[in-house]
């Protein structure tokens, strides 16, 4: 149907202009101008900032920047070995706490809650919850995890980035599980079981391709925040303790502390993180919405 | 369907006395209680906020809003310079944001053709998977010294001496960095957000309705003009306020073009401070007082923008759900 309705614009659009008022013609013609423009504007930030990392990021990559630590001031050369480790560690330590709240959430909104009262309800703060400042989900956790134990640490980290992630698990697992028919469910029911085992057996299977999308995204959604890291898991120079007690070296804070430093070496470094992370980020969201496109 | 499919769920489904009814019960409780959470989750950040900065607030009352003082020595904070930065900032980011993100929309709905539609989408949304750390980089290190050169210092010989505009777009330290420059920063941040809900907006009005106009004889303008927009309408305003919900919040991009300044100064070619920004700067180094009264900025932050996101929630649900 799409291919016929933008066919039928695109004839359309090519009425004979003899017939049309030239003032009309100017409009049309002008608000095609602006809007093509607009959208090239969009799409040459994109590729500028993506040309700038490759540009200032490669220069700084090298086999040293996987294998050495975060340089201490002053110190030549070094890598960025201690803050990608930490923030895989941080990163999946958020999505180990938001998956298991955000799938079983998901759940309840589309399989139980459906339109009551309390599901809608809920619905409505998530998705205010999916787009308030990451900043203040660090300040809170900071409030309750670092003021009280009087020190940063990873797990308040993972925690914030956990926060961050359940409204985008919740709201992809409800719609994904929306789309699964309801003739399965109730094949299912008609078999004899509970829906526990009609919604973990069936309904969860038919959408998984879906739920994994979702947990995808969350996972690109969390990987490169600053804010909520800088109150909670902050940064370190050196190897983190595996109980991760303490600053744990991250990649955003640690662009964020060197990209302005007045070390040469830091600066560089600072490029090749930004590199590595947008790169992963844009992976992700590509390889997720491959997976949509590919599940329908 | 639905109906049939209601009753399968229904709570008063008899639970049997068995290991599967007990997991069966189990599964909705745990199930109920994570959604639950999420209730839980907005309701701590609210009392946090508020429990963090109440000796701030106590302190200084009402005057900690309208205070410009932020003096670290004395033990005097005031809110106003972040506040007024904040929304300047904001401002600006949908001044710019808006029109670029309604073209964009309409581009993708009505001018695109097929082939070209999902490249273009796609780069649009990869707009917003760019962490707002790297759009602080490119902001200060690329977008800036191109400003100032090309924009600031140009503009501020010409507009030097002159009322009003002299005052509000003269840069005194033309370093690129200030609260215009956040502002635009900022507006391409929100772009993919508004870009992408106008898109699917526009993308569900029946395309009866566009057929019936082109079918009199309208042009595509008149057609996004006269019939899109107006069909479109609340909803559009509430995608601009969830950008704005967004522009708000936005911490670290600000952070590094702002410039960080703690006084309020008349120009938007001047440094200044959000109040997310001044949060970022200042956080770690803060003790007592000073963190209490960063986290009643934060508190400020939070209903300022639940404000803002309640409303543009109401206005696209309006529209988008069932």
């Amino acid at each position: 149907m799409t291919m016929a309705t933008s066919a039928k614009t695109t004839a359309a659009s090519h009425v004979e202009w003899g017939r049309v008022r030239p003032a009309r013609r100017n409009a049309d013609r002008l608000m095609k101008v602006i809007a093509t423009g607009f959208t090239l504007v969009a799409i040459v930030v994109l590729f500028w900032i993506l040309g700038m990392l490759i540009v200032k990021g490669l220069g700084g990559l090298s086999v040293a920047t996987f294998t050495q630590i975060t340089p201490g001031p002053g110190t030549e050369g070094g890598g960025l070995a201690n803050a990608i480790v930490g923030s895989i560690v941080l990163t999946f330590l958020g999505i180990a706490v938001a998956t298991p709240i955000g799938v079983l959430a998901g759940t309840y909104l589309a399989e139980y809650g459906k339109a009551s009262k309390l599901a809608d309800l809920i619905r409505f703060i998530n998705d205010i919850l999916l787009s308030a400042p990451s900043i203040l989900i660090g300040l809170f956790v900071y409030v309750i995890l670092v003021e009280p134990f009087r020190g940063y640490s990873g797990w308040a980290g993972g925690v914030a980035l956990g926060i961050i992630a359940i409204p985008v698990i919740v709201r992809t697992t409800e719609d994904m599980l929306r789309l699964v028919p309801g003739g399965l469910r109730e094949a299912g029911a008609a078999l004899g079981a509970p829906p526990s085992v009609v919604i973990t057996s069936v309904t969860w299977r038919a959408a998984k391709s879906g739920m994994v999308t979702g947990i995808l995204l969350a996972l690109a959604r969390i990987a490169g925040e600053t804010a909520p890291l800088i109150f909670t898991a902050l940064n370190n120079n050196f190897w983190f303790s595996p109980n991760l007690v303490g600053g744990v070296s991250n990649l955003p804070v640690t662009i964020y502390q060197f990209a302005s430093a007045p070390y040469e070496n830091w600066q560089q470094l600072a490029w090749a993180g930004s590199l590595i992370i947008t790169v992963s980020i844009l992976v992700l969201s590509i390889i997720a919405r491959r997976i949509v496109r590919g599940g329908k | 369907m639905a109906a049939v499919t209601d009753q399968f769920a229904a709570p008063s489904a008899p639970v049997r006395k068995t290991p599967m009814g007990t997991f069966d019960l189990v599964f909705r409780n745990a199930s109920l209680l994570a959604a639950l959470f999420v209730l839980v989750l907005l309701a701590g950040i609210m009392v946090s906020m508020v429990v963090g900065g109440w000796p701030a607030f106590r302190e200084f009352g009402l005057g900690f809003i309208t205070s410009s003082v932020w003096d670290t020595q004395n033990e005097q904070y005031g809110a106003w310079p972040a506040i007024v930065g904040t929304l300047s900032t904001a401002l600006i980011a949908l001044v710019v944001g808006v029109p670029l993100s309604l073209g964009i929309a309409v581009f993708l709905t009505q001018l695109a053709p097929p082939w070209f539609k999902q490249p273009v989408s796609t780069a649009i949304e990869l707009l917003a998977a760019v962490p707002s750390i790297i759009y602080g980089m490119w902001g200060l290190f690329v977008f800036a010294p191109l400003f100032a050169a090309y924009v600031q210092i140009p503009l501020s010989n010409l507009v030097e001496g002159m009322p009003v505009v002299g005052t509000i777009l003269y840069s005194r330290s033309p370093s690129g960095l200030g609260i215009l420059s956040a502002g635009i920063i900022l507006a391409f941040m929100i772009i993919p957000f508004i870009a992408s809900i106008t898109r699917d907006m526009l993308d569900q009005i029946p395309s009866v309705l566009r057929e019936s106009a082109y079918g009199i004889g309208a042009t595509t303008w008149e057609v996004v003009r006269h019939v899109l927009v107006p069909q479109a309408g609340v909803s559009i305003i509430g995608a601009v306020m969830l950008g704005l919900g967004r522009a708000l919040g936005e911490t670290m991009a600000v952070t590094f073009v702002v410039g960080n300044a703690n006084r309020l100064s008349p120009s938007v070619m001047d440094p200044g401070s959000t109040i997310a920004s001044r949060i970022a700067n200042e956080f770690n180094e803060a003790l007592g007082l000073q963190l209490n009264s960063l986290i009643a900025l934060g508190c400020i932050l939070f209903f300022v923008t639940f404000v803002v996101l309640v409303i543009a929630r109401l206005l696209v649900a309006r529209v988008k759900r069932y």
